[in-house]
């Protein structure tokens, strides 16, 4: 019995009245409860991307290596010798948010379907996070569920966490974020779709029995917060990483088969979404009965069945002969395995229970159809310049770097990376804490570089640089391990796109990101939008994090930031302007948060990224490192702490008024290298040919970091307050 | 030299633990699924590392009722060389093999860094390649390593020469911040009796090739595999 559909019932499941009109229009009749339902979900803004995609368009897709860009359930790139990489990021903001170890442990369990539901073996997981400040209330205890449940998942699957970024900002104090990352391996010619062809073919359901969990969690993530949001605690999905990783083995022991003709993972909207979605790739039509659905409960409803965000759960559509074979294998790793349908070719979605049909809806206008909005936008006012007034002299270089050091968006992550299992697998050739996670293809000699980075606040006082600036950072960071970067998965993050301001943000950070990916070739093959990240009315800041991935082709041959040799030389590539507008300097020195971003040159980016990859290659390198967040002095600081070693600084005087711009601006596009003496003079003959500013930065040696002036930084106290922060913060120092 | 590498439901690291044996003795172990009550004759039982029936009852605890850890129990105690690393340490314990028991970190967390760990012994099949009192670094990767006895199994272990490994700072020193996870008197690893049967928490596979930064872990299989030749 489906009751009344009133105003009120469409409100609640998040359609407006126009587009209930198109509801009404598609189906030429009005909707039963059921119908309802999947309509909300598939055209709420996580499953639709209704307010996004027109401009997701401005993002280049394509190049030669590109296998799979965006539209399937992950991108997939070439990495030669006949094998692919498959990999996408995703967020969970609001469930870890209101259950953070649940939120985030299905958050990975989510992420590491969408890359083996494509073939593909797991072989990283990566993240980004982003809490609210430090000494808020609830960021103790999101940061430590978050972490646990992160590893909570991964490490129990038996896939490592290599990689990540987490900040800290008041502008996430009741929205946080949590973006998950997987990258894995496949064979390029064994690629699993979830395209359904073959009106007759079999629909099966594998995995996890379906649960009353995560009804409308898509909607959810559609929707803005208030102060009742911790009340959706039910909607949040409980996640079993052991039948997920039986559900690895098993998939992948079917897909060295030829059973498989389509395959996806029920994620956000569930049996919804990987149905409607089999069915409407292949311009099918499928009938499902939803009796035959493995339940955990008893009388659930089609709604509720349809509805279910239960984990662990995936469809598929086999070939007849496969039905056996298949059987066997799921039953071997003890799983239900259970034939809930058929693809038909009526173009509907049928489905059935207790023998009469609960819901029929045509395919075509409820996949193509969803609503599209050009939502109205309002260009973010350009940042007052800084100025050169306003800011005091630099005064003491050395309490600057400590308090840099031990700042909680600088400080060492080995308090989290530590929970997260981060070498089983046995292929990690770099650990969490350089520029890129790197991790060997197994039984190969070559391995993928992989790194997660945006700079949100970059992004809130520049939308167009910011999302440039991410895009170059994750560039710049493959580039300093030595890998050639191939590709990136997005995920943008932003508050309500109702809002002219937040579309505004949202367009300004995708024009910056199409420009940078063009400009360096670096397509964009999957990702994630994630907006309403808001409670009441009070927006994140917008973050646009980067996934990109890299292939080294020789893993002997990449660079890793640690200084090795006292003795060598220091060298500074790309030029410094002394650049302090929305630097973490002018944050944690002086309280400020204003001027704009550092520009992007994307031309002299390439230029010097490609300068100082070929020096990699041609192993002319001992040790490389980005500068980034904190500026020059920073980055020298963690090459020094990755090593126990110092550095004796040169060239580094400037006047007073220009010393802390100098040590800690953070202009683009610039690397640290360490050389042997007898390098230096080609390096520098190769920097001259390419038109790539190279200058003498010092000298590797001793315990300290001896900056011009007299001033002496031990690399012990640097240790002391690097290591101290994030203990200090989680209450267990 | 054949091995044998159990696989639960749930274990990760018996690929890793297959290919550092197939580095050290050219072989490739055979892959005994949980279910198998028999398998081929073996010179080593390895139970590997992860996370068995998904760990849900606690540690090790239903694996060590699985049917293939019947024939496994049966061969180790007429003496076929049994190594349980990490969640097979776990196991061991569980199936009454190995005394005590591995509870919680102290931490509350899972812990994944690299350790150093002395060597109590030289004097056993597993540890023969090494010198009494040598450190050597291996990771450790869990959430459940802190391991507890009584005071007089303890004392037992200690006297008759059964504690394989101890978490050690560098120069071999014992303290409280080299061991990971509170184990009693810094324990990482023991014998049985007769000492063919070795659990240990660290995961010596992970550092078993000069690419993945270090070779402590390859020199315990190699030697493993030396003296079971």
């Amino acid at each position: 019995m489906s009751p009344e559909i009133t105003p009120n019932l469409v409100a609640e499941h998040g359609l407006s009245n126009e587009e209930y009109q198109r509801v009404l229009k598609a189906l030429g009749r009005a909707p039963n409860l059921t119908e309802l339902g999947i309509f909300s979900v598939m055209w709420s803004e996580h499953c639709s991307y209704k307010s996004s995609k027109r401009w997701l368009r401005l993002l280049p897709t394509e190049a030669p290596h590109v296998i799979q860009g965006p539209g399937e359930n992950a991108g997939v790139i070439d990495i030669g010798d006949g094998l692919a990489a498959v990999f996408k990021i995703e967020s969970h903001n609001h469930p870890s948010f209101i259950e953070p170890y649940q939120g985030a442990a299905t958050g990975v369990g989510g992420i590491l379907r969408d890359v083996f539901t494509m073939g593909a073996r797991p072989i990283a997981n990566l993240n980004a996070l982003r809490f609210g400040a430090p000494d808020h209330p609830k960021t103790r205890h999101l940061v430590g569920g978050v972490v646990a449940g992160i590893g909570g998942y991964g490490n129990c699957m038996g896939i490592p966490t290599v990689g990540g970024e987490v900040n800290f900002h008041p502008g996430y104090n009741g929205n946080i974020l949590v973006n998950a990352m997987t990258v894995g391996v496949a064979r390029a010619d064994k690629i699993f779709y979830a395209r359904a062809a073959g009106a007759g073919n079999p629909v099966i359901y594998v995995g996890a029995k379906t649960g009353r969990d995560g009804i409308h969690g898509a909607t959810m993530a559609s929707a803005e917060f208030n102060a009742d949001s911790e009340e959706k605690r039910p909607t949040v999905q409980v996640g079993d990483p052991f039948t997920e990783k039986l559900l690895l083995e098993a998939c992948l022991e079917l897909m060295a088969t030829d059973a498989i003709v389509a395959i996806q993972d029920m994620g956000a909207a569930g049996l919804t979404s990987s149905s409607v979605e089999m069915a409407g790739k292949g311009g099918m039509g499928i009938e499902l009965e939803l009796d035959r659905v493995p339940m955990r409960e008893t009388g659930m409803t089609p709604y509720e069945l349809m509805l279910s965000e239960s984990q662990e759960r995936m469809l598929m559509v086999l070939k007849p002969e496969g039905r056996d074979k298949a059987r066997a294998i799921f039953e071997k790793w003890e799983l239900d395995f259970a034939e809930i349908g058929v693809l038909t070719d009526t173009g509907h979605l049928v489905l059935k229970m207790g023998g009469s049909v609960v819901a029929d809806i045509p395919l075509a206008p409820l996949v193509n159809e969803a609503p599209l909005y050009d939502r109205p936008r309002a260009a973010a006012p350009a940042p007052r310049p800084l100025g050169a007034t306003g800011l005091p002299p630099l005064a003491d270089p050395e309490a600057a770097l400590l308090k840099l050091l031990a700042s909680p968006d600088l400080c060492s992550r080995r308090w989290i990376w530590e929970q997260y299992d981060h070498m089983v697998g046995a292929d990690t050739m770099q650990r969490p804490g350089g520029d890129a996670a790197v991790v060997r293809v197994h039984g190969t000699g070559k391995a993928l570089a992989m790194t997660t980075d945006c700079a949100p606040r970059y992004c809130v006082a520049d939308p167009k640089t910011g999302g440039a600036q991410a895009v170059a950072e994750a560039w710049r960071n493959l580039t300093a391990v030595g890998a050639k970067p191939l590709a990136v998965t997005n995920n943008l993050n932003f508050g309500n796109p109702e809002r002219p301001e937040i579309m505004g943000q949202l367009a300004g950070c995708i024009e910056g990101m199409a420009e940078a990916c063009r400009a360096l070739d670096f397509p964009v093959v999957s990702g994630n939008v994630s907006l309403y990240n808001e409670t009441e009315g009070r927006a994140i800041l917008p973050t646009p994090v980067i996934g990109g991935v890299g292939l080294i082709e020789a893993v002997a041959a990449m660079a890793t930031l640690a200084l090795k040799e006292p003795g060598h030389l220091l060298l500074l590539v790309g030029e410094s302007r002394g650049h302090l507008g929305q630097s973490l300097y002018l944050r944690e020195l002086h309280g400020r948060e204003d001027g704009p971003p550092p520009p992007v040159d994307l031309q002299a980016e390439r230029r010097n990224g490609e300068f100082v990859r070929a020096q990699i290659a041609a192993g002319r390198i001992a040790a490389c490192h980005d500068v980034s967040d904190g500026g020059l002095l920073v980055a020298i600081a963690e090459m020094a702490l990755a090593a126990g070693i110092g550095a004796e600084l040169e060239g580094l005087e400037a006047p007073p008024a220009a010393l802390a711009g100098l040590l800690f601006g953070e202009d683009q596009g610039r690397y640290v290298l360490e050389v042997g003496a007898s390098e230096a003079e080609v390096l520098a003959q190769e920097a001259a040919r390419r038109s790539v500013p190279l200058r003498r930065l010092g000298r590797v040696g001793g315990d300290a970091l001896t900056l011009p002036g007299g001033h002496i930084i031990s690399v012990a106290e640097m240790r002391r307050v690097h290591e101290a922060g994030l203990p200090a913060l989680m209450g267990a120092a | 030299m054949k091995a044998a590498v159990i696989v639960f439901p749930g274990s990760n690291c018996d690929r890793d633990v297959a290919v550092a044996l197939e580095q050290a003795s050219g072989a490739k172990p055979v892959m005994v699924w949980h279910r198998d009550s028999d398998f081929e004759r073996v010179d080593l039982i390895v139970l590997p590392g992860g996370f068995a029936y998904g760990d849900y009852l606690r540690v090790g605890a239903m694996a060590a009722h699985s049917p293939v850890m019947r024939e496994v129990r049966r061969r180790a105690e007429r003496g076929v060389p049994t190594l349980g690393i990490c969640n097979g340490f776990q196991v061991l314990t569980e199936a009454g093999l190995l005394p005590g028991a591995l509870m919680r970190n102290a931490s509350l967390q899972f812990v994944c860094r690299d350790v150093h760990c002395r060597i109590e012994t030289g004097q056993s099949l597993f540890t023969s390649a090494f010198a009494n009192g040598e450190t050597v670094r291996w990771p450790v990767g869990h959430h459940d390593g802190n391991y507890f006895a009584d005071p007089a199994t303890l004392d037992r272990l200690e006297g008759e020469g059964r504690i394989a490994f101890r978490y050690a700072e560098p120069d071999g020193s014992l303290t409280d911040a080299a061991n990971p996870n509170g184990s009693a008197r810094s324990i990482a690893g023991i014998f049985n009796e007769t000492k063919s049967i070795l659990g240990l928490m660290p995961h010596p596979e992970r550092l078993a090739d000069p690419a993945l930064g270090g070779t402590d872990g390859a020199r315990f299989f190699k030697g493993l595999v030396e003296a079971l030749r």
